[in-house]
């Protein structure tokens, strides 16, 4: 028998080994990467300044890194069951994905919702699809992540009023939600209004919860859509740390202090296939971040100082053809993630190319990262690869070259210019585009893609599909909702959302009080788009 | 006399922001020699329509990852008709299961592309495929 072809092979005198990033490798490296360098200064201890090796003494010895699968489909019933799935299962701690219409801000009964209600995440209109989404959970058990972004401020307010009619103090609810519009206009792509009022809204609920919430994380500075568009590791890391860069600026120019409100912002990265440049990508991401807080922010609390990060392995990496092998390449990337020294995991499911995952999908997803925790032994000591010259020489090169590329940013006037500009989004499209190229000449090879193909692939899986009724159901309810509410207290209520949108004053307050009115997601935002103008896609190419 | 180049637009229907798919394939596309014209995220169906008949184009490509490809493709294919173009050719790329391409295949799509599908496949398909109007 014999192995199927590649595509094309390039003669083997001029192959270049590059990392997937097309980042040149040395074909050993060697003393040479130590040379001149401090262990205190330049590496440090786990849990010191600057954070190389970890962001803890004892790493996971003293806490595992956080299982969190990301979960949202359909109803907020469907998504509640989902989420006690899977924490009868082992998982630590809920992360929710919401549907299209909710992350951009309309009511399921809007007409841009169409079609789209309950198929990529869950629905939430109002503060009761919200109180269905946690039925049986206690809010002051569990700590959840939401990743919504444009309409953050609004789901965040149906979080904390739910909290309260728990009867969860504030100071007791702990989670992250993502609240990241650097990287929407970078990368993702879900926006309301123009960068800058975007960005106000973002420090208005820094502001708020360092006031109010201390356990509750405000913004999740993410890379992890940088990359799935199709940057660089490189890339990855200076848009998201320049991202970082631009809400702590915004924060300090708001009057708060630096150490009021760091410690609380937390990063989220993807981890992608490339072992090696992953691991030294975290390692550089913590000593960057380290840096900037003490030396370019004069941060004193350690803590500030700290980058925290969550991460998940790369959705774009994975493959339709012999989805099978999705569950190595997600065992691979958790690993790095692992090694790299990630505080908390997502790891993606074998059917996430074909459709949202499957309940067994989901559990051998979790199940990876349980084997890795329990079997492998690698959490049995912090930073197991620090030191070695090719883990440090990457992590020296990714950190330079991240360094390079915030600086070009700064010298433009920061990252609202250069998202003006389009300057982050050119940069990720150009990478896209060359790693498309070097697929389609054979110079890099996806397993199952370009080489190692089968011929008359059965489709077996069992997915999950999303019922036409969720959209109908969905409509009914938020239809239900604003008409059994009272219509003076709900126009009360967006008035003064108005108010505070105009003139400045912090919208958080105000948002509670309307989503405890049942206002919904689409009518605050509504009111965003009266003040503050609609975004349109600039549509770089 | 030179014929004046096919007119292809690139759209992205729906809510979501994945338009990796979208711009790799405009960019190879106009490098294949199309002309190619990128609508932007976030259009209804009557802003592709309606963008088609501006820019006079010979074939449309919609990209869909959000999962209503079967809602939207039919919405686009009945509004081409409505605007008198159905010499407008329509394809399409995503997360799009077999059965359903099948069925948008069936009701009239020309052809629809899945992930791991290459650049020059597409390029190929449109070079044999889309006729100036």
């Amino acid at each position: 028998m014999t192995a199927p072809a590649r595509k094309t092979t390039p003669p083997s005198d001029d192959r270049r080994y590059t990392t997937i990033s097309d980042m040149e490798i040395e074909p050993v490296y060697g003393p040479e990467a130590l040379a001149g360098k401090s262990y205190e200064a330049d590496i440090g201890n786990p849990g010191e300044y600057p954070f190389t090796r970890g962001a803890y003494p004892t790493m996971y010895r003293g806490k595992t890194w956080t299982m969190r699968q990301f979960a949202g489909f359909g109803t907020p019933e469907d998504t509640n069951r989902r989420f006690h799935f899977l924490l009868e299962r082992g998982q630590m701690g809920l992360s929710t994905a919401f549907d299209m219409p909710t992350l951009m801000g309309y009511d399921a009964d809007h007409e841009r919702s169409f079609g789209e209600v309950g198929r990529e995440g869950v629905s939430v209109s109002s503060l009761s699809d919200m109180e269905t989404l946690f039925a049986g959970i206690k809010l002051d058990q569990v700590t959840t992540s939401m990743t919504i972004n444009c309409s953050a401020s609004v789901l965040l307010a149906m979080y904390f009023a739910l909290a309260e009619k728990q009867g969860v103090p504030l100071d007791r609810v702990g989670g992250t939600i993502q609240n990241d519009m650097f990287k929407e206009f970078i990368a993702q792509n879900e926006w309301i209004s123009p960068p800058t009022p975007s960005i106000r809204v973002v420090v208005d609920m820094i502001e708020y919860c360092a006031k109010h919430a201390p356990r509750w994380h405000p913004v999740s500075i993410s890379g992890y859509h940088i990359r799935e568009a199709g940057s660089s590791a490189v890339q990855e890391l200076a848009f998201t740390l320049a991202d970082g860069i631009g809400y702590v600026q915004a924060s300090i120019d708001r009057g708060l202090d630096v150490d009021s409100f760091a410690p609380r912002l937390s990063f989220f990265f993807n981890v992608h296939n490339d072992f090696l440049e992953e691991i030294a990508k975290f390692r550089a991401a913590r000593r960057m971040w380290a840096k900037i807080m003490r030396e370019r922010f004069g941060a004193k609390d350690p803590r500030s100082w700290l980058l925290r990060t969550h991460a998940q392995t790369a959705g774009a990496s994975l493959t339709a053809q012999q989805p099978l092998n999705n569950i190595a390449r997600v065992a691979i990337q958790a690993l790095a993630g692992v090694l790299g020294g990630t505080n908390s995991l997502h790891t993606n499911s074998m059917d996430e190319t074909l459709a949202l995952p499957s309940e067994p999908a989901v559990l051998a997803a979790l199940r990876t990262q349980q084997i890795i925790a329990e079997e492998t032994g690698v959490i049995n000591t912090a930073d197991p690869l620090g030191g070695s010259y090719a883990i440090e020489a990457l992590t020296d090169r990714i950190e330079a070259d991240a360094f390079a590329y915030i600086k070009q940013i700064d010298e433009m006037g920061g990252m609202i210019a250069a998202i003006e500009k389009g300057f982050p989004q050119l940069e990720i499209a150009e990478a896209s585009y060359r790693f498309q190229k070097q697929l389609d000449s054979g110079e890099k090879i996806m397993v199952g893609v370009n080489g190692y193909m089968v011929d008359e692939e059965e489709q077996s899986m069992e997915l999950l599909r999303i019922s036409n009724d969720v959209e109908r159901i969905q409509i009914e309810k938020v239809r239900a909702r604003k008409a059994a509410r009272s219509v003076d207290r709900a126009e009360t209520c967006l008035a003064a959302v108005r108010d505070a949108a105009k003139g400045g004053a912090n919208l958080m307050p105000v948002i509670i009080e309307a989503v405890k009115a049942e206002v919904t997601v689409g009518e605050i935002s509504d009111v965003f788009r009266e003040v503050f103008g609609e975004y349109r896609d600039p549509a770089w190419l | 006399m030179t014929e004046r180049p096919i007119r292809i637009l690139i759209a992205k229907p729906g809510l979501d922001g994945h338009d990796r798919g979208a711009k790799i394939i405009a960019r190879a596309l106009r490098d294949g020699g199309f002309e190619v014209i990128y609508t932007g995220l976030h259009q209804t169906p009557e802003m592709i329509a309606e963008a088609a008949v501006q820019e006079d184009v010979d074939a449309i490509g919609l990209s869909i990852l959000s999962g209503a490809h079967m809602t939207l493709f039919p919405a686009v294919m009945g509004l081409l008709e409505q605007k008198g173009l159905k010499g407008v050719a329509l394809f399409g790329g995503g997360i799009i299961p077999d059965e359903d391409a099948d069925e948008l295949k069936s009701k009239g799509v020309n052809q629809i592309f899945t992930p791991g599908a290459s650049t020059e496949d597409i390029v190929t398909w449109a070079r044999n495929n889309i006729r100036r109007n």
